[in-house]
């Protein structure tokens, strides 16, 4: 168990144009659970790859614990790595899976034994131990990737997309075992993903790239409540939110011409962000047109248009939608940006996020 | 006559196969009958192969088997029936036995080196593999060149007047005598099937290596330190089932296929220069014009091929983990 400290650590390819991952700096706690997330080409798996040796550093510093790893090999990092597609042994069996690493430290027989009968144990493994890999399911293997990692009690848990592999429902509950997993081991982890929902419900902090720079890293309900740019608000929360092009007028945000409520902030243009959960269906407000909904059961998304540019509301009522409506939000839950570099811009009369529980 | 055994099992095992398909087609499933409305199609499309196996395998492997037990007359006048004559001479002939033994020995060495040539090779390769086609090409192109050609060439380097490898070995105090010396031949022949089957083993082994999931690698790479061992623990036993199926092809390879080389090298030498059982086969029957003797060994060489073809699948193929 170790923190684990990235200096302005940047990765050029051999052949590449650009940098796949540039200037990042993160400072991680012992214990902490990271998850570093962003859409596809990002520079996610460059940058977690970097600090398990896999790939070269082209510029600045990885700590793990006191130690700079730049210079050392993957297996002298001491860390564990589980990947999307396990990467299992496929010519031994699980308790040789797991045992692998530690028998190449050194480690004796009867610590080996105990540490993988431990790992089999809260992973539920123990029927399986003597199989090979071909002879379980997905979810079982991405079991034996978690023991395989568990076994080495490494300094930090490195995750690459290891539930991508898997089926909606299994996910979810892998999701909540690997959480309560590293709660009770207390490992610093640094988790990949594309799924902001994972990426919401597993993280102590979230860091988000674009490009391969941070686009902001943050608690996640508070990256979810002041989004740091367009790019992160679209990005984070399920359905995006809504951009669209707005004006300030006399101190209050225009939409299509309809007053949305007042805002610190001098006349201009503004991308105004709008979270679908934070607009509601009311008799009066600005007129929507209704394009089709979607239907979930506790709730519905109603995609519509005003004045040409879509948003989605999500609507808890009973009542059929459908034609003209009106929509109406909570002023204090306006998100505004900069139309032209995309940065958050901040709301006066924007209420503060409460302190999260 | 070189890789025989195992087109014959193959062959065999499918044409049983589709003899009984087309059986059980015609009884109890009328649906299928249908297309067999005209019974003799199937055999129409059938006869170039069966024709093949006839003409190929068969019709000279009874002709094999029946002159083994007939002592022939030298100038075509007609055959004696000896029963095993042929059989026990050649079991118990001293000069046979010497062969069969430089065989074993000839074919266990060629087949290590080159197995363990064309692996380290590939291994090398696999590790430079971007941008070293150039590498990859010089291996394989060896692989092109016809094995009489190969012998010609080899025969050329060691040559005893003009050859390099003469030269060189008469530099290092060495009086190379490759067609006089027993050893000295030897030594040239096996240098000369290794090098030919190199680049065939090679080609295998690097592509059993390239399909060694890069996640597998990366994750013996986090396990284990020493390159030595993960290419131990992790990368050689998902080499095995090509390892396997190179080890039949090469020992097959060494029986048979160095045939071309052995020739080359022996031909018109005087002196007593080692041979495999395949050429003495030839050399009896075709310079010695003991067809039935030959065709003794012949026999005895088909048995012992299917019986290290059996023993190969039997007890080392449960070893060899798939996929
Ligand atoms: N070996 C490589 N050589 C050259 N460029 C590479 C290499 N690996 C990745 N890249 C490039 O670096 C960038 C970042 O790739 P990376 O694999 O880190 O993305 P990612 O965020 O993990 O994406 P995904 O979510 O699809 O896995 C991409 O533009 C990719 O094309
Ligand atoms: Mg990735």
């Amino acid at each position: 168990m170790a923190n684990l400290t990235l200096k302005n650590v940047g990765k050029t390819y051999a052949g590449g144009a650009q940098a796949a991952v540039s200037g990042v700096n993160i400072d991680i706690a012992d214990g902490e659970f990271i998850v570093l997330v962003g859409p596809s080409g990002c520079g996610k798996s460059t940058l977690l790859r970097m600090v398990a040796g896999l790939e070269t550093i082209s510029e600045g510093e990885i700590h793990i614990g006191d130690r700079l790893v730049n210079q050392l090999d993957p297996a002298e990092r001491d860390i564990a790595m589980v990947f999307q597609n396990y990467a299992l042994y496929p010519h031994m069996t699980v308790r040789d899976n797991m045992a692998y690493g530690l028998k190449n430290r050194g480690e004796s027989k009867a610590v080996i034994a105990e540490r993988v009968a431990e790992a089999a144990r809260m992973l539920e493994l123990g029927p399986y131990l003597d199989r090979k890999p071909r002879a379980l399911s997905g979810g079982q293997r991405q079991r034996v990737a978690m023991g395989r990692a568990i076994v080495r009690q490494p300094a930090a848990f490195l995750f690459d997309e290891p539930l991508s592999n898997l089926d909606a429902k299994l996910r979810v509950s892998m999701r909540m075992e690997i959480r309560k997993l590293q709660k009770r081991l207390g490992t610093t982890s640094l988790y990949v993903t594309h799924d902001q929902l994972e990426a919401m419900t597993l993280a102590d902090r979230l860091v988000v790239l674009n490009g391969g720079r941070i686009e902001q890293i943050g608690a996640p309900l508070d990256i979810y409540r002041r989004p740091a740019s367009t790019f992160v608000a679209s990005f984070i929360g399920a359905p995006a939110m809504s951009l669209l092009d707005a004006v300030v007028t006399d101190g209050a945000v225009m939409l299509d011409g309809h007053p949305l409520g007042p805002v610190g902030r001098a006349a201009g243009p503004v991308t105004l962000g709008l979270r679908a959960e934070d607009l509601r269906l009311a008799p009066a407000g600005v007129p929507m047109v209704v394009e089709h909904v979607e239907e979930l059961g506790a709730q519905r998304i109603v995609h519509g248009s005003i004045g040409g540019q879509s948003l989605a509301v999500i609507d808890t009522g009973d009542q059929r939608v459908s034609g003209a409506v009106h929509v109406a939000i909570d002023p204090a839950r306006l998100h505004l940006f900069d139309t032209a570099t995309g940065r958050r811009l901040e709301n006066a009369h924007q209420r503060q996020p409460e302190a999260v529980l | 006559m070189t890789d025989t055994s195992l087109r014959t099992a193959a062959s065999h095992r499918s044409l049983l196969d589709r003899l009984r398909a087309w059986h059980s087609a015609e009884t109890p499933n009328p649906a299928k009958r249908v297309q067999f409305d005209a019974p003799l199609t199937p055999w129409l499309f059938l006869l170039p192969q069966l024709a093949v196996v006839v003409v190929f395998f068969y019709w000279p492997s009874v002709q094999a088997v029946t002159s083994s037990f007939y002592l022939e007359d030298p100038f075509g006048f007609g055959a004696t029936f000896v029963g095993t004559d042929n059989y026990a001479d050649a079991l118990q002939s001293s000069q046979y036995a010497s062969t069969a033994l430089f065989t074993a020995f000839f074919c266990l060495v060629v087949t290590a080196l080159s197995l363990g040539l064309g692996l380290l090779l590939a291994v090398k390769a696999d590790k430079v593999i971007r941008g070293a086609s150039s590498y990859k090409t010089l291996l394989i192109s060896v692989y092109a060149i016809a094995p009489p050609v190969a012998g010609l060439i080899g025969m050329m380097i060691f040559d005893l007047h003009i050859g390099p490898l003469t030269d060189l070995a008469a530099f290092f105090g060495y009086d190379l005598q490759v067609g006089i010396n027993y050893w000295d031949t030897a030594i040239a022949l096996i240098t000369i099937s290794v090098w030919k089957q190199i680049p065939y083993n090679f080609i295998f082994f690097l592509s059993g290596l390239q399909s060694v999931p890069v996640s597998v690698r990366e994750a013996a790479l986090i396990d284990a330190r020493s390159g030595w061992r993960r290419f131990r623990d992790v990368t050689l036993p998902l080499l095995a089932p090509t390892a396997f199926f190179l080890l039949v092809i090469n020992i097959t390879y060494a029986m048979f296929d160095t045939f071309p080389i052995i020739d080359v090298v022996v031909k018109d030498k005087p002196a007593n220069n080692p041979i495999t059982l395949v050429y003495k086969v030839y050399l009896d029957g075709f310079k010695g014009n003991d067809i039935g003797g030959s065709s003794a060994q012949s026999v005895i060489l088909m048995v012992v091929v299917a019986a290290l073809t059996v023993l190969q699948f039997r007890f080392l193929e449960r070893r060899v983990h798939y996929g």
